[in-house]
């Protein structure tokens, strides 16, 4: 298939006076395993839940292998596997029974049905509680049974919704070696929301960070590190005070490179971090701020998202006072 | 495209396929919840036992040598059918809570068939305790005019679920908290019952109370199943039949139109 897997028109969804997403074009090619990135709030799941159908447009429009959101629904359906960020398992079930279901409701005949519960079952390691009521399960065993449900069926594309949330790091390291097998083996596309760097880093041929229901920034991972362009450097001050008046002293010296504050820290994305140092640092000392601890790195995607958004993703406090901020003025026009 | 235009018997099995799925469903839930059932037969036959002996001590009834338990059986039974139908067919706001809604609603089925699966899923498992409790009242000594009679008890209580399931449903698909559902508790479920003619007879009520009677699709169940039990009924058998049929058809219809416009 030339054309691509999921190609967006103008999408865009709002619920009252809040754009959850807003305007977004993209296309994800057959075969990729594709990243949106974003805070909580930014519009990763509404977005993905217009691609499975589950939520109508408000405007734009958008196929997924080669089908209509809206005039092909059903199309739409048949070709597509979905973990819900949320659970969506019957705990009055066994994990068996929840697998059967599915397979029926997707047409699977018994022997196919049969053959496909066994498969999965053993891919994600849950043999051994097929005939357990799924209430008794950890969330890392219905997560898993989740993601087993939602390619019973062989789905040509499959959306993950926050896959790995909550988990600890050994499910997850697990939980990520079955989607790439499931992406390099079965050659299936794969739509993955996370808010988890390392996720995105580790996982994702490319990246969409979204924020504000909006795409900031749309590459592979590799590029988005690169074209911030250099090292970060990390000076950590004692106040968040004394941190803006650093990076207003910087900026009023003309220094180079971009810089941006975090608490009380600045970060400075710059080429030759190493040899610029001294220069922040006799900057820091001529204006009597003390730096407690200095740090370089080469750019991670956390620089990425705070580079594109102006504030880090985990800054959940922040992150909200912004979204106020923004929908009181979206409110205004 | 070849998929897009699927033969007519090919849309006829997976119609079939749906709603056998959907009452699998309902079918396997059933059975992990015995203290569910043993629950819902409780309710029934205290009021059964209470009420009938209660009844008979305190006034006469008129007429034959019928007991009071017997006259109260049929409408026990059809409070059962009520009770059961309706939180069958509002079970789908406990579907949505947990969850399991999306994974119906995203499945390449027809939602219609989906709802006419949850229904008949949920009027079997309305008829196997309106028949466990004609049983037990049997048990403790109703006395029911025939055999062929009782059998013919199950098909009315299949209308009547029907019936009460599809209103459950169409009213499910609407609400979508949990404290709805205890809006229709309160406002359907109880005058339906108490206008229902399962305590009383009509014959003796003043005229404003007999046309809120006729006004409740119940009665006609309550008054069928009086009919193929005891043999005695105060509407003829062919309209409460008629009525019957006609309330669970045009519910089911409701229900499933109704599901499929509900919101995830
Ligand atoms: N059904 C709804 N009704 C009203 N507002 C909604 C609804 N669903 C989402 N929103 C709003 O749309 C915006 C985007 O929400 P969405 O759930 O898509 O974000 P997200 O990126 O998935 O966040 P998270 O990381 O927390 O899952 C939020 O402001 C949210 O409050
Ligand atoms: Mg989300």
């Amino acid at each position: 298939m030339n054309t691509p897997a999921i190609e967006t028109f103008n999408l865009t969804r709002r619920f009252g006076d809040i754009v959850a997403v807003d305007n977004i074009n993209i296309q994800v090619n057959n075969g990729e395993l594709f990243g949106l990135l974003g805070p909580n709030g930014a519009g990763k799941t509404t977005l993905i839940n217009m691609l499975s159908t589950m939520v109508t447009p408000s405007n734009g429009s958008a196929k997924v292998w080669g089908a209509d959101i809206t005039k092909n629904s059903s199309l739409v359906r048949k070709n597509i596997g979905m973990v819900f960020q949320g659970t969506t398992l019957d705990d009055k079930l066994t994990g068996k029974e929840n697998l059967d279901l599915h397979g029926r409701l997707y047409g699977l005949p018994k022997q196919l049905r049969k053959q496909r519960i066994a498969d999965v079952l053993e891919l994600v390691e849950l043999d051994d509680k097929a005939d357990v009521i799924v209430k008794t399960y950890s969330g890392g065993m219905m997560r898993r049974l989740e993601i087993a449900r939602g390619l019973m069926h062989h789905p040509k594309v499959l959306f993950l919704d926050e896959p790995t949330l909550g988990l600890d790091p050994q499910t997850r390291n697990h939980i990520w070696d079955y989607i790439r097998q499931l992406n390099k083996e079965k050659n299936v596309t794969i739509m993955l929301t996370t808010h988890y760097m390392e996720e995105a880093d580790h996982l994702c041929n490319r990246i969409a960070i979204i924020d504000f229901g909006q795409v900031k920034a749309l590459d592979t991972p590799e590029n988005l590190k690169n074209a911030l362009g250099g090292d970060v450097i990390i000076l950590s001050v004692e106040t968040r005070k004394l941190a803006s008046r650093l990076l207003d002293l910087y900026n009023r010296n003309g220094s180079a490179g971009s810089v941006q504050q975090k608490d009380s820290s600045i970060y400075i994305t710059i080429k030759d971090g190493a040899g610029q140092i001294p220069h922040v640092l006799k900057i820091a000392s001529d204006a009597g701020i003390n730096v407690l601890s200095v740090d370089l790195h080469r750019p991670t995607l956390d620089d990425v998202f705070l580079s594109y958004t102006g504030r880090a993703i985990r800054e959940e406090e922040t992150s909200s006072v912004d979204r106020i901020a923004h929908n009181l003025q979206a409110r205004r026009h | 495209m070849a998929n897009q235009v699927s033969s007519l018997s090919e849309n006829i099995v997976i119609a079939l396929n749906t709603v056998y799925t959907m009452w699998l469903r309902e079918m396997l839930r059933f059975r992990r919840s015995k203290s569910r059932i043993i629950g819902s037969l409780a309710t029934p036959l205290f009021f059964l036992v209470i009420l009938g002996t209660a009844f008979n001590s305190s006034f006469e009834m008129r007429g034959g040598g019928q007991t009071n338990i017997d006259f109260l059986a049929p409408g026990i039974i059809g409070m059962a059918i009520l009770f059961s139908s309706l939180i069958g067919g509002v079970s789908i706001i406990w579907d949505r809570e947990f969850g399991f809604l999306k994974e119906i609603l995203i499945a390449p089925v027809p939602r219609f068939f989906v709802a006419l699966g949850k229904a008949l899923g949920g009027v079997t498992t309305a008829m196997i305790q309106g028949t466990l409790i004609m049983l037990i009242a049997f048990v403790i000594g109703v006395e029911y005019q025939s055999y062929i009679g009782m059998a013919a008890s199950v098909g009315v209580m299949l209308l009547i679920g029907l019936g009460f399931i599809g209103l459950g449903i169409a009213l499910a698909s609407q609400i979508e908290s949990h404290e709805g559902f205890q809006l229709i508790m309160t406002f359907i479920t109880m005058p339906v019952l108490l206008l229902s003619g399962a305590f009383f007879r009509i014959g003796d009520l003043p005229s404003w109370l007999k046309t809120l009677v006729y006004l409740d699709p119940l009665t006609y169940g309550i008054m069928a199943l009086r009919y193929t039990l005891m043999g005695e009924t105060e509407i003829p058998i062919h309209i409460c039949i008629a009525v019957l049929f006609l309330f669970a058809a045009a519910t089911i219809g409701l229900g499933g139109y109704m599901f499929q416009k509900a919101k995830t």
